[in-house]
């Protein structure tokens, strides 16, 4: 599935990056520690996450995620933004939380 | 030029997690057991207990850097040290902007206080210091660097509240005036991991809580004197002062 398709399921702001928005997601990883999603994320994934430091999207690009979810409504700081439109790995925000969100894209993704 | 041997991350009672024990008196007891030159005093997001430990430590000819541990929005743990009480008060003011209110629970937590000579408590903070300040690291570091601080990332090789476990590496913009390794490594070990901090300079302290842990690990100075701008020369290696690994 597109990273497009799962934003407009399930209602998620595109708040930078959108030319990876046709970047095809593989599974999903959730964790806010950074070191862990560079240890164990796979290529192709869409990484939910709370932290907004530029590192985010480092690792992101390392491991050729296809977005980033950031929750609860945080805002990328302005570098890690700078950042995914460069890379054209969009960042996309929701309102809910880690638990729901995760539940959501899980049923989206496995479907 | 002379060398000093310094265990600059000791936490007192006034952490959460650090052990009733740690007054300034005892703190200053065992360092002169330990024959430190220098201790830096670290509580966690707060920095209420630096003139007591100051004022026990100047009668046993120990200088003290004054400074906190701060828990970054990240959950890094960075140190910042301050030349004077005025600034130190100054970026006092800056955490208690910033610190959540959370408040402590002293039975899940712990005590946080902080203590006077006679060891009696004069002020018990109530907010939870272990909280993360709603400050990101590159705004720690502008703040510290701002007041004429010195930034240092604690214990980077620690797989919990450092820069690399929860940041994954240390971003290359981020200006600190060195890094702290944990006892758990050497300098040479963690660059073989970490080769790109080649040419950094590095300190290495205990990180203490309990007495009997203050003066196990040590950081080595050259310089001239004490003086806390002797102590700046050292970590950027100036004019002949320098960290001795």
């Amino acid at each position: 599935m597109k990273v497009r398709e799962v934003a407009e399921k399930l209602g998620l702001t595109v708040i930078s990056g959108a030319a990876g928005l046709d970047n095809e997601i593989n599974e999903g990883y959730s964790s806010d520690l950074l070191s862990d999603v560079m240890g164990s994320a796979g290529s192709g994934d869409i990484w939910i996450t709370l932290q907004t430091h530029k590192n985010v999207m480092a690792i992101a690009s390392l491991k050729d995620l296809a977005a980033v979810i950031l929750v609860k409504g945080f805002a990328p700081d302005p570098d890690m933004a700078e950042q995914s439109d460069e890379e054209s790995i969009p960042v996309l925000g929701t309102s809910e939380d880690t638990f729901t969100i995760n539940g959501r894209l899980y049923n989206l993704l496995k479907q | 030029m002379k060398e000093f041997s310094a265990d600059l991350h000791i936490h007192t009672v006034l952490s959460t997690c650090g052990s009733l024990e740690m007054s300034p008196r005892n703190i200053v007891r065992k360092a002169l057991e330990e024959k430190l030159d220098i201790i830096g005093i670290t509580d966690h997001n707060s920095t209420r207990q630096c003139r007591e430990v100051c004022r026990e430590a100047s009668k046993a000819g120990i200088t003290v850097y004054t400074g906190v541990e701060v828990t970054t929005k990240e959950e890094v743990h960075c140190l910042a040290f301050f030349e004077t009480f005025d600034i130190l008060d100054a970026f006092q003011e800056y955490l208690n902007r910033y610190l959540p209110d959370i408040m402590n629970h002293p039975n899940l937590f712990g005590y946080q206080v902080v203590v006077d000579e006679e060891e009696n408590i004069c002020y018990e903070e109530p907010k939870l210091l272990i909280s993360a300040i709603s400050q990101s690291i590159s705004q720690v570091e502008v703040a510290v660097h701002q007041m004429g601080g010195l930034f240092i990332p604690a214990h980077i090789d620690r797989q919990k509240f450092s820069l690399t476990s929860q940041l994954g590496f240390v971003p290359p913009d981020l200006n600190a005036d060195a890094f702290e390794l944990s006892k758990n490594t050497s300098i040479e070990d963690f660059l073989k991991k970490f080769p790109y901090l080649r040419g950094k300079t590095f300190i290495r302290n205990s990180d203490a809580h309990q007495p009997e842990v203050i003066g196990s690990i040590r950081t080595r100075l050259r310089m001239e004197n004490t003086g806390f701008n002797e102590f700046r020369k050292a970590l950027q290696a100036k004019e002949g002062r320098e960290v001795v690994v």
